[in-house]
């Protein structure tokens, strides 16, 4: 550091975040000039390698996208096939996705609130050292974890890149017997969510309010496998419109693509997007907890956007249960026959609305893809927060600023491999 | 002192790292007897290297990376690469069979901007690795075998026959003979427990191939079982592509 309004600041890789990235704040005596969240993770090429597959290799190869949210991948890449397919998969089979979905919302929750968030609340550096503090409470989100990865390993053969999810279904369906062997574990989940609403509702969060538009599915259900996009201005459009309802655009510090609303601008998608446009649909459970927690008709404040996804967890363990007390086995799959035509399908991981768009031929080869994942939507939003966040605070020194960073932007539990690897905080002061 | 364990990350999902907090049982206990001192993914508290055992994720596929290897191999004591991105180059290897400025022009509107290798490689392309755990992503207890081999200083007990040796001790049914079900099980390393066959589906392959393995024998097979070339390229096309790539099709001797 040198003096006052001429310093450099440097901190080495951001931690608890899926991926690596890096920060750039450049300051100007008392303003902030230019935030740049850059994203340095290796591009894959997945949208360049699909064109050739065969109309019913997306599911398997696009979860190899996110390890955190490889069912997110395979059911968007399953209705964008279906879809162009023309084809609906719903009823007991959409209840089936669903329900592993939920396993997907749970565990990947479970891990952002209680081994990356909450380290940052109670001043640890990592859950393991929480531990030696509070063991039962970190034992607590294992579990919770654990639960949500025993739906997805029963439904589809392993947590991570299930095997058993196809085109149209499943391979094999559960027994109803199989299914029911899920439901102890679930009901000490439900008391153990409800456990995490109140704990982290108690946390101290710092103040920081943001006027983004929110943009989430919209449906009958609290939306997971499926939805109509829809913003909190009260534009909606059909999923089928999403690439000219929403513009990729690529910045120079980032290999992953930014978006923005035609009619609007930034945005945000995500748990706090979804509760502000679904409250009213949560499970009864989650949403007299979400009360209790003090949340309003919506959430405005990133920090507490824990409290909001560990409401989720509430919500996606009731929907469990409920799904599994009215199951009755399904033919495992709707038959897909190829046709030529294109393809649209969104819905919602842990991290909010993921897209995918397939063209395919005549023979059932795909011929071009989009996939417009939730951190790459929400990239300017964050940035935008973080400027906020840094105008604000410009008489801390570098060292309060930068974890204050760091900070911010891990509650938005931002997935960088999705997105496009080390996040790199430079914060340059002149 | 205990023994110092890291993480690193190179061109990947991070599935396999996530396998080991998918450790819910044991992580807690694990962390009682390795100091973690570098996991990104989990900590944001770093000790310096050496570290006794790194476990490495990703492939290489970019100028920097193929620097920062280097580095992380001269402060590891052993280095063990984790999924079929390290020891394979993964999915995104798929680049080596075709023109990676197009596929960069594909993608990103301003492909200069973009700093990219033309091939994705292994990691031991680049450095001498101690072991390969295969997967995509790797097994849970694979992983905590090849954890606790490196502890006790043994050499971790991973066999390498293929799926389909699996499958028979689990008693599945023969996906390939009850109902024509192209599978590359009798091709494809152990070690995923022949889930795919258990759920009725053909093996895709995503362990790679298994030690010796008899491709030539097994597409005449799927040739048999009505499956066209262009399929069954595709299917050997995946996570594995370059190590499929390399086993030649005459029977081994
Ligand atoms: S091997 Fe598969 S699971 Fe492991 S990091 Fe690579 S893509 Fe992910
Ligand atoms: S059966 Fe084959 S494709 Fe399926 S999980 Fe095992 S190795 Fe992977």
């Amino acid at each position: 550091m040198t003096h006052r309004h001429e310093r450099t600041l440097n901190i080495g890789a951001l931690a608890r975040v899926e991926g690596e990235g890096a920060m750039q704040v450049r300051v100007a005596g008392d303003r902030v000039e230019e935030i740049l969240l850059n994203i340095y993770e290796p591009p894959r090429f997945f949208e360049a390698f699909l064109r050739g597959r065969a109309y019913t290799e997306p599911p398997d190869i696009t979860s190899r996208i996110c390890g955190i949210c490889p069912v997110a991948y395979q059911m968007s890449a399953c209705r964008a096939v279906e879809s162009a397919c023309g084809v609906a998969v719903d009823g007991p089979l959409g209840d089936l996705r669903r329900l592993m979905y939920c396993g997907e919302w749970i565990s990947s929750h479970a891990l952002h609130i209680y081994l990356l968030h909450a380290p940052d609340f109670l001043g640890y550096p990592s859950a393991v050292e929480m531990a030696r503090a509070y063991r039962p409470l970190v034992e607590r989100g294992l579990e919770l974890k654990k639960t949500g990865n025993a739906i997805i390993e029963l439904l589809g053969g392993r947590a991570i890149h299930p095997v058993n999810v196809r085109v149209g279904g499943f391979h094999r369906v559960p027994t109803p017997r199989e299914l029911r062997g899920l439901v102890p574990g679930l009901r000490r989940a439900l008391e153990d969510a409800l456990a995490t609403v109140r704990w982290v509702a108690g946390f101290d969060f710092p103040d920081l309010t943001f006027d983004h538009e929110f943009l989430a599915l919209t449906g009958e259900e609290y939306p997971l496998e499926r939805g109509t996009p829809r913003t909190t201005t009260g534009a909606a459009f059909e999923v089928a419109d999403f690439e000219d309802e929403v513009a990729e655009y690529q910045v120079p510090h980032s290999t992953a693509l930014h978006s923005r609303l035609v009619h609007g601008g930034r945005y945000l998608t995500g748990p706090l997007a979804r509760f502000a446009l679904n409250r009213d649909r949560l499970s009864p459970l989650a949403h007299e907890a979400a009360a209790d927690a003090g949340l309003g008709h919506e959430c405005r404040n990133p920090f507490q956007s824990i409290v909001v996804r560990a409401v989720e967890i509430v919500h996606a363990v009731e929907e469990a249960l409920r799904v599994i007390a009215s199951y009755e086995p399904p033919p495992p799959y709707v038959p897909v026959r190829a046709r030529a035509g294109r393809g649209h399908g969104a819905t919602e991981a842990p991290r909010g609305l993921l897209y995918h768009r397939y063209d395919l031929d005549g023979e059932g080869l795909l011929t071009s893809a989009r996939i417009v994942p939730p951190t790459s939507q929400n990239q300017a939003a964050i940035e935008e927060d973080l400027r906020r966040l840094v105008q604000d605070r410009l008489d801390l020194d570098d060292a309060a600023l930068t974890s204050a960073c760091e900070r911010t932007i891990r509650s938005y539990d931002p997935c960088i491999s999705c997105a496009a690897h080390f996040l790199d905080l430079k914060v340059v002061r002149s | 002192m205990a023994p110092k364990l890291a993480v690193w990350k190179f061109a990947s999902c991070d599935g396999c790292q996530l396998t080991l907090l998918d450790c819910e049982d044991e992580l807690l206990t694990l962390a009682g007897e390795v100091e973690i001192a570098h996991f990104l993914e989990a900590s944001s508290a770093v000790t310096e290297g050496p570290y006794d055992v790194s476990l490495v994720e990703g492939s290489i596929s970019t100028p920097a990376d193929a620097e920062r290897i280097k580095e992380v191999r001269r402060i590891s004591r052993r280095l063990v690469t984790i999924g079929a991105c390290a020891t394979a180059g993964g999915i995104q290897a798929l680049r080596n069979f075709a023109d990676v400025e197009e596929y960069r022009s594909v993608v990103y509107a301003r492909p200069e901007y973009v700093a990219t290798l033309a091939e994705s490689t292994p990691i031991s392309a680049h450095v001498p690795v101690d072991f390969e755990l295969r997967g995509c992503p790797i097994d849970r207890g694979q992983l905590l075998e090849v954890l606790s081999a490196y502890l006790a200083g043994r050499r971790p007990g991973i066999p390498n026959h293929p799926v389909c040796f699996e499958c028979k001790m689990r008693g599945n049914v023969c996906v390939m003979v009850a109902h024509g079900t192209p599978c590359l099980g009798p091709v494809t390393h152990t070690g995923c427990g022949a889930i795919c066959p258990a759920y009725g589906r053909g093996c895709y392959g995503c362990f790679g191939p298994s030690a010796r393995p008899n491709t030539g024998s097994l597409k005449t097979w799927l040739g048999d079982i009505g499956l066209a070339r262009p399929e069954m390229d595709r299917m050997f096309a995946t996570f594995n592509v370059t190590a499929f790539t390399e086993v030649p099709d005459d029977p081994p001797a």
